[in-house]
């Protein structure tokens, strides 16, 4: 195993021991609950019309993770699956597809042969998702699993427990450690925002992640409620924003859970455009993980190009 | 390519404005004795909007004449569970019409939709509600078992919040069985004709409410006006001075509301991305004209380059422009007679070697404007530090230690309002004890609600509206 190196220039006493990584976390400035609240409720009041309207939405496809991860998962759920990633909406040549299918580990194989050479990505969830309870052996197993199955971008859980203890240092290390297993595969570090609660936590666990090397830092395993919302979403963004300006690395950043409407979706882009600008408006840097949203985008999509709104027989279930 | 927002403007259909306006008085909209008028222009564009009446002495003599009668016949003689459903029929409809009478102000104003939509209009009606709910429950309000009303109230508001003023003064006024005549400011009079037109859909008795449009002059006839019993001011600190000047040794009861150079003080252990938001908030928030705006930043020392940076990549953000766009941040400048003591007290700023930076933002040619603007390397020496600008312009200073944030902070004459950011709650109860300001906000600005009282410390005015502390100034205690 070659060793992955990334930057986290003038951070690295940060994650020298156990101590230094706790104060430095400690030390970050604190989040204001009512204000990141009403940051967000406020930028969700943006208006956003026409031309600005069809570009927003063909931009929230570009950037959909397609995710099933259910125990009745079968090949053949995954197939369609990744037909519906790669051609949204059949009947229209210029509709996008998807950046990646999210699946789990056993189901790479299978999104992988039909996904073939589309520009489609393989995510894979792995470590234990979504609780995370394993041992640490299992969870890089698990991620091996996946990445030698093929999978472009794993999405790891963080150990919850631990950081609710205080143990940052052991959380720190388990996201080394995958990250290794990984070699060059996509990272994306998933927080699990519904059980972390306070935003304050929800900055040091990105911070944490960002120092332990991930390459996205994700909201939500989507299976706790409250999964991604504006606010969380708000806080991981001026997190990976502050960390770019310190280290110059830039971590993008998936909203997951939670996301089913075309309008929804927009307000999650116009919180990018605010808050982190252009330069994580595009598919590498900001994902939604989503299933039932894209058939929302797409019935606003032909709204905006017909004037009317077919009905959900004129859009694929799959 | 980026993320450009499309145009998204509020319809003005829904307004349905008259060429011209009457005085309302008696519960009608009446010409003036002498016949003069003035238009009413949009500051984003410079268009007429409508024309309005100049009350002269004699119209003022009118309203006022009218307001007694109706005091006298019915008002104060009304129970006050009677008076409550007026003022909750009056709240209503605001509501109801709240989308017509957002966009006209921000026509007639220059302020955002957003705000307009969001802040103001939501403001207005709670007000309403609020006091409707203390009109027959004045005897447990602490003021004595049967607090008696004054008579009539003058009453002038300021054209920063026209209908939200209007709100301040008429509901509490009301509630407590006082009838008035109130003087809008001359640039903003639409909006309080068209809550005339509301007063009259409510079917509140004649004479209650009378609404008398003109400048300084009309303004100071009411004040002067011998059967006047109550003068109730939101205003320049110098024309405030004016008015307790010309009441002064009357039977007149005052309250005054005047102006203001609110520190907004933020600590290094401040949770700095909220804190930028309230810093601009503070100061951009209807372009700064706000009484209680944070137009002195005061940073600890220790984070200043931090805070300025975030600052200053906030401030990219905000979008400059036209009113009724609900994507706009920041409208218009109220008149060119502020916009140019906004300029001149800019300029000032400069020649006094304190550094000016703006983002690069793009203003309309027609209309008035000023873009977001904050001087760095301000002293409290410098008048930009001293007087109230009201416009979007912010002074930054640092301080070291608390006690010296407080000295700064209560080194002014004026002391309506100021902001404290700390994560620390000891510090936060710490400073607004020593705070000599009406209120203190902590970790937020710019927070209103008509159940919290409002008024000023030292040149900042006194009395208080809002809250059970508002009926104060319309009884007889």
């Amino acid at each position: 195993v070659t060793t992955v190196s990334f930057s986290t220039a003038g951070l690295d006493d940060v994650t020298a021991t156990a101590a230094s990584l706790r104060r430095f976390l400690h030390g970050l400035p604190g989040v204001d609950q009512v204000g990141a609240e009403e940051r967000a409720a406020g930028l969700a009041t943006r208006s956003i019309k026409t031309t600005a309207k069809a570009w927003a939405l063909d931009l929230a496809i570009r950037m959909i993770d397609l995710t099933t991860l259910e125990g009745q998962d079968t090949p053949g759920k995954v197939r369609a699956l990744c037909a519906k990633g790669m051609r949204p909406d059949p009947a229209d040549g210029t509709c996008p597809s998807v950046a990646a299918i999210c699946v789990y580990p056993d189901m790479v194989p299978v999104a992988r042969a039909a996904l073939d050479d589309s520009d489609v990505l393989v995510a894979s969830v792995a470590t234990a998702f979504p609780s995370g309870r394993s041992a640490l052996d299992v969870k890089l197993a698990d991620t091996r699993a996946a990445v030698d199955a093929g999978a472009d971008e794993i999405d790891m859980v963080i150990d919850r427990g631990a950081f609710l203890a205080g143990d940052y240092r052991r959380v720190y290390d388990e996201i080394v450690a995958v990250k290794q297993e990984c070699g060059g595969t996509h990272l994306k570090v998933i927080l699990e925002t519904g059980e972390l609660v306070t935003y304050d936590n929800v900055r040091r666990a990105s911070w944490l992640a960002m120092l332990a090397g991930a390459d996205f830092v994700k909201t939500s395993t989507g299976k706790v409620s409250p999964a991604a919302t504006l606010p969380v979403t708000l806080v991981m963004l001026e997190a990976v924003r502050d960390f770019r300006d310190a280290t110059g690395r830039q971590v993008g950043v998936k909203a997951a859970g939670g996301i089913r409407t075309a309008k929804d979706a927009v307000k999650y882009l116009v919180l990018v455009n605010e808050t982190v600008g252009d330069d994580w408006l595009s598919p590498d840097w900001f994902r939604i993980g989503a299933s039932s949203l894209l058939n929302d985008l797409l019935m606003q999509r032909s709204k905006m190009a017909t004037g009317r709104y077919a009905g959900p027989d004129y859009f694929t279930l799959d | 390519m980026g993320f450009e927002y499309a145009p998204a403007p509020e319809s003005r259909a829904i307004v349905d404005l008259r060429s011209s306006y009457g005085l309302f008085v008696d519960g009608d909209f009446v010409d003036s004795g002498d016949g003069r008028s003035f238009k009413s222009v949009s500051p984003a564009t410079e268009e007429v909007l409508a024309e309005v009446t100049e009350a002269g002495p004699k119209d003022v003599d009118r309203a006022v004449t009218a307001a007694r009668r109706a005091y006298d016949k019915t008002w104060s003689r009304m129970p006050g569970a009677e008076r409550a459903k007026y003022l909750y029929r009056i709240a209503r409809i605001v509501a109801e019409r709240s989308r017509e009478l957002a966009v006209l102000e921000s026509l007639d104003n220059g302020k955002p939709i957003k705000e307009s939509r969001d802040v103001d209009l939501p403001l207005v009606s709670a007000h309403f509600f609020y006091y409707a709910g203390w009109a027959d429950k004045l005897a447990y309000a602490g003021f004595g078992p049967d607090p008696r009303s004054l008579g009539v109230a003058g009453q002038i508001i300021p054209w920063n919040f026209p209908l939200l003023m209007l709100a301040w003064k008429i509901a509490p006024a009301l509630a407590c069985g006082n009838t008035v005549v109130l003087k809008p400011a001359e640039t903003t009079s639409l909006t309080a004709l068209v809550f005339a037109e509301i007063c009259q859909q409510a079917d509140l008795p004649a004479g209650v409410v009378n609404i008398v449009t003109g400048a300084g002059d009309a303004g100071r006839a009411l004040v002067e006006h011998d059967d006047v019993d109550k003068v109730a001011f939101t205003g320049s600190t110098e024309v405030g001075k004016s008015i307790a000047r010309s009441v002064a040794g009357t039977r007149k009861r005052t309250t005054l509301e005047l102006g203001g150079k609110a520190a907004n003080v933020v600590f290094d252990d401040a949770p700095l991305d909220q804190a930028v938001e309230g810093i601009v908030n503070g100061i951009f928030f209807n372009q700064g004209h706000v009484c209680c705006a944070g137009s002195r930043l005061l940073v600890q020392e220790s984070v200043y380059d931090e805070v300025l940076a975030r600052l200053k990549r906030r401030m990219r953000t905000l979008r400059v422009g036209d009113p009724l766009d609900k994507n706009t941040d920041v409208g218009a400048i109220n008149s060119p007679e502020q916009l140019a003591r906004i300029r001149e007290l800019s300029e000032v700023g400069e020649r006094e070697g304190a550094e000016r930076w703006s983002p690069a933002c793009e203003l309309p040619e027609r209309g008035y404007w000023f873009p977001p603007t904050i001087f760095t390397g301000v002293t409290q020496a410098h008048r930009i530090a001293r007087e109230e600008i009201f416009g979007p312009v912010l002074s930054v200073l640092t301080f070291r230690t608390p006690a010296e944030a407080v000295e700064k902070a209560n080194n002014t004459p004026y002391g309506l309002s100021a902001g404290v950011w700390t994560d620390k709650g000891s510090r936060i109860l710490w400073m607004a004890d020593r705070l000599r300001a009406g209120v203190v906000w902590a970790n937020t600005f710019n927070k209103f609600d008509p159940a919290s009282p409002f008024g000023g410390y030292k040149e900042s005015g006194y009395g208080r509206e809002g809250g059970r502390h508002g009926l104060e100034g319309y009884l007889d205690v």
